[in-house]
């Protein structure tokens, strides 16, 4: 009996020596585990601001309802019928409630219904008997009072996706944290979003928050400021709304973009919530494409506002001088294929000047012919086409600058004369975006300076380096743009500005959609009107100003707008003038301020 | 090791005042209970975070009601108790049956036997009163009645009956105790090894039909103790988090009211089945050696108290209650330890119960009883002058 006590015994220490000195560090690790929980604080988003400090995108204080299934008292769906009396909750946001709930643990909250009005909160706060487990708990709400006038340059912040979080640890565990999508908002994701901050908690067997170990504040994110001006938003988009097309504006100074929009486009606020399908539907299905940011996705041949190009190449390449004429008879022969003027009878003896005046075709298939697409395409690189600008915005797209290699690579064919004309007035394979066109416009307008946009100002202001293109030959090219605008003629003569004597420089340029057939041209050109919407040109305008001393920079494109002088001129017109007018009161009002 | 010295019978009055017999108990014996009681309350009061409320409060006066029922048991002559013997344990089996019949479900099985004023456990009367009987029982009989087969038929029965209306309710754990206490005293009165061997033998083979007759939630404990990690986050579950607790306590302990493991809940039935764990956890090897020590000395002290008795009835009925609570000791602490199955067995003197507590108390006050009369002499038929 007592060797059976002794042998009991010892079994019993020696399993105690075993668990609690030999294997005690692996069960303190263990107990470690299952105690210690990590709760992730998300931090304030960072403020987008504009140049003059007003907030493009701000966090609001909002309200929104949970409910906690535990304290339902058993009773989820009657709980969740009675809110859905006071407040409306769509079908389908009801079975996104009832599947959190299955994943989630019963003590754990579930988005009801997010930024609950006034009086939404106060019915539901006078009914609380009736909705056992539903509490109203504050949340951050990303505001854009720019709304759809700034849509695409800002972008949005939405929930993520199961997509978005299958790389993303940590944020996997704050499911409610909105990232940003599209325009500035994603591209400096990293810069607005802070740090995430921490709290250790202990957690009970059930998961439970007993009490705080450690706690690390988030860092909020941080604030950035732009060169976009809201007011030149507003402009911009209001000039554009009725049609599919984008404007960017761009000081020449500093590269900074004051201006850039999109049309159609849309409510970056409704993204606040998970889109409902037929909005969702309404926006992704549109044939003019209000997601698209066109001012920097939108691919088209620039047509006329190419030949500044052109006409730049031949002058650096001494094909031509000021003092060259060219005869335009309406047609050019090369072998027997014939190259058209827009203008049938012809322009007659032109210069450079004239010529971009009146944007003859012939005076620019002849130069083009003469200078050869090697040297235009070297132009058109330094001046921005063929590669993206780098500006701070995700999907920027490249365009297309053919060349010889190019063709061969892609064809198998010969560069070909005619593709060397089609290319002297910005048809054929080129492919341009308005940003492009823009920043042109912007490193011809500052004396060949290279101009990179930007939407972020930073305390750096890095001088531009230069692109060695003759002053001579620049101011030339600028003289004729003037004359495009001012002079009696010129393509976009009708929308000539004049603010205290600043006028406005630029070029028109309205590009095919459809191949005229040499039917139609025999039978006489339809009116852009008479097309359907889908098979009028596309139209454009680059344009600077003020002439004599050039600030900005400005590009305008519209989608089957019909012609680049009578529809992108005017608004590029009124958009200039507007721009003058803020800068005119903007300088009044500093001087009474001093 | 045979207990058949004294059997020459002399009859002689045998009469002690209350006086004599609280001078001659052993007062280290309770002092020692007292010990583990008070280990048990402090316990009761970490666990339930630093409170007496709602276990160290209640268990405290239960004490007082145990030391009570203690000091009544030893004040009353022995051979009251041993007068008495059958009828309380007749009076234990039809509470059992009526518990069966009649009674209230808790904790999935029926155990408790709602008596309006408290809530009866007559599994736990059993524990003391089959002892009883069986030290009663063997008491009358010889050496060569020992020997002969037929001669156990009858305790063994008296073990069957209750096991049997246990297992019904169900309550494996106790059953198991009841066989195990029936076993021990067999083999202390002296029935021949082969005996035990063959029932064994036999019970090994009985294992797959048994297996049979087992509820679910017991198959799934004994599999679950033969493998913890088959089901880490169901049955298996109390076993690692046990483990853990114990181990997570090393050498010195997380200190009184710092274990994570029992405050946050991650011990099941922490204030009953499994607060030895509490203990290892906040005290580590040393608190938990400690107790471990206490109940040895109590162990120890019982067993010679049991031996000095000069009659067979109370040196069978202390040795019984005695290795019924070592068994008990043995059986808790290894089965928190994962050495044996969950079985339900309470850590005796510090796992929160009322009716565990009482009988165990009155436990002790047989074995007092036996040893302050341990110089009386008692015949064959039960009398001290017959």
């Amino acid at each position: 009996m007592g060797g059976a006590q002794v042998a009991l015994a010892s079994i019993l220490f020696g399993r105690m020596f075993y668990l609690q000195v030999v294997e005690a560090d692996k069960y303190k690790m263990l107990a470690d585990k299952n105690r210690i929980g990590l709760k992730l604080i998300a931090p304030p988003r960072g403020l987008i601001l504009d140049c003059n400090d007003i907030p493009l995108a701000y966090n609001r204080k909002t309200f929104r309802s949970v409910i906690v299934a535990e304290d339902t008292n058993g009773n989820l769906r009657s709980t969740l019928m009675n809110f859905g009396k006071l407040v409306l909750v769509s079908d389908e946001e009801y079975e996104r409630i009832l599947k959190e709930i299955k994943q989630k643990r019963a003590f754990m909250s579930v988005r009801v219904k997010d930024d609950l009005s006034f009086d939404e909160m106060a019915s539901i706060q006078l009914n609380i008997p009736d909705l056992p487990g539903i509490s109203i708990e504050d949340s951050l709400m990303r505001v854009y009072p720019s709304g759809e006038k700034s849509a695409h340059a800002i972008g949005y912040v939405s929930f993520m996706t199961d997509e978005d979080l299958k790389n993303q640890e940590e944020l996997q565990k704050m499911p409610d944290v909105r990232i940003g999508r599209t325009g500035v908002e994603e591209f400096y994701e990293d810069r607005l979003y802070g740090q995430t901050g921490s709290r250790k908690i202990e957690i009970n067997a059930v998961g439970r928050e007993v009490r705080e170990l450690e706690k690390q504040d988030a860092v909020p994110g941080e604030n950035l400021r732009l060169f976009l001006d809201s007011r030149l938003q507003e402009v911009g988009y209001n000039a554009l709304k009725e049609e599919a097309g984008s404007a960017v504006l761009i000081d020449i100074e500093t590269g900074g973009v004051k201006m850039l929009v999109s049309t159609p486009s849309y409510d970056p606020n409704l993204f606040n919530a998970p889109l409902d399908v037929k909005t969702w539907k309404n926006l992704s299905q549109n044939e003019r494409r209000p997601l698209m940011n066109k001012a920097i996705a939108g691919q088209y041949s620039p047509g006329s506002v190419f030949k500044i190009v052109v006409a730049l190449a031949a002058l650096e390449n001494g094909i031509i001088n000021e003092h060259t004429r060219i005869q335009c008879d309406g047609r050019l022969f090369v072998g027997d294929h014939p190259f058209h003027c827009w203008k049938k009878t012809g322009h007659g003896p032109l210069n450079l000047v004239e010529a971009l005046q009146h944007s003859c075709d012939i005076f620019f298939y002849q130069i083009a012919y003469d200078t050869g697409v090697d040297k235009i395409v070297e132009m058109a690189s330094r001046l921005g086409f063929g590669d993206v600008t780098g500006i701070d915005l995700v999907g920027e797209k490249a365009g297309l600058l053919p060349s010889r290699a190019w063709k061969e690579a892609k064809y198998g064919d010969a560069w070909r004369r005619g593709d060397t004309m089609n290319m002297g007035i910005g048809q054929g394979f080129l492919l341009a975006t308005p940003l492009q066109m823009a920043v042109m416009m912007a490193r011809v307008s500052s004396k060949g300076k290279k101009i990179m946009p930007r939407l972020l100002q930073s305390d750096v202001t890095e001088t531009a380096e230069s692109l060695n293109i003759s002053p001579q030959h620049l101011a030339l090219v600028l003289k004729g743009l003037r004359a495009v605008v001012n002079e009696r003629g010129g393509t976009a003569y009708h929308t000539r500005i004049n603010v205290n004597g600043q006028r406005m420089g630029g070029k028109t340029a309205s590009t095919q959609i459809r191949r005229i057939t040499l039917k139609e041209r025999e039978e006489g050109l339809k009116q852009q009107h008479e097309l359907k919407w889908k098979d009028r040109d596309h139209a454009f305008f680059v344009g600077y100003a003020p002439t004599d001393k050039p600030k900005y920079a400005l590009a305008v494109a519209v989608e089957h707008g019909g012609g680049g002088g009578s529809k992108a001129a005017p608004i590029a017109g009124e958009i200039m003038r507007k721009v003058l007018e803020l800068e005119q009161i903007d300088k009044e009002t500093q001087k009474d301020d001093k | 090791m045979s207990l058949f010295l004294d059997r020459n019978c002399y009859f002689k009055d045998f009469e002690m005042s209350i006086k004599d017999k609280l001078l001659t108990m052993s007062w280290s014996f309770f002092f020692l209970i007292c010990c583990v009681v008070g280990i048990g309350i402090m316990l009761l009061y970490s666990v339930a975070g630093g409170s007496m409320e709602p276990w160290a409060a209640k268990q405290f006066f239960r004490f007082m009601m145990g030391c009570c029922v203690f000091f009544t048991i030893l004040l009353i002559d022995l051979r009251f108790w041993m007068k008495y013997a059958y009828v309380f344990y007749a009076i234990s089996l039809l509470l059992l049956i009526a518990v069966d019949v009649r009674g209230v479900v808790g904790m999935g099985a029926q155990r408790w036997l709602d008596l309006g004023f408290m809530q009866l456990q007559p599994s736990e009367l059993m524990k003391i009163n089959l002892v009883l009987a069986l030290a009663r029982y063997f008491h009358g009989s010889g050496e060569e009645d020992v020997e002969r087969t037929t001669h156990l038929i009858i305790p063994t029965v008296m073990m069957a009956l209750p096991v049997g209306l246990i297992l019904v309710q169900p309550d494996l754990g106790t059953a198991s105790m009841l066989v195990f206490v029936t076993v021990a005293i067999f083999f202390l009165v002296g029935v021949q090894w082969w005996k035990f061997a063959l029932v064994g033998a036999a019970g090994l083979a009985a294992i797959p039909i048994g297996w049979h007759f087992l509820h679910d939630y017991q198959r799934q404990r004994v599999l679950t103790f033969l493998d913890p990690e088959r089901d880490p986050l169901g049955a298996g579950y109390h076993i690692m988090q046990s483990k853990i607790t114990l181990g997570s306590g090393g050498l010195f302990g997380k200190g009184f009211l710092e274990g994570t493991q029992s405050h946050l809940n991650f011990i099941p039935e922490k204030h009953t089945d499994f607060i030895f764990t509490v203990l290892s956890e906040e005290f580590g090897l040393i608190g938990s050696s400690f107790l471990l020590i206490l109940y040895m000395a109590i162990i120890l002290l019982g067993f010679r108290m049991a031996l000095k008795s000069s009659n067979f009835f109370g040196k069978i009925l202390a040795l019984g209650l005695i290795v019924n609570f070592s068994l008990y000791v043995f059986i808790n602490t290894a089965m928190v330890m994962g050495l044996l199955p969950v079985v339900g067995v309470p850590l005796p003197l510090v796992s929160y119960g009322g009716s565990a507590m009482m009988v165990l108390m009155a436990g002790f006050g047989f074995i007092e009883c036996v040893y302050v009369n341990q110089e009386m002499v008692i015949g064959r038929l039960g009398s001290s002058d017959e």
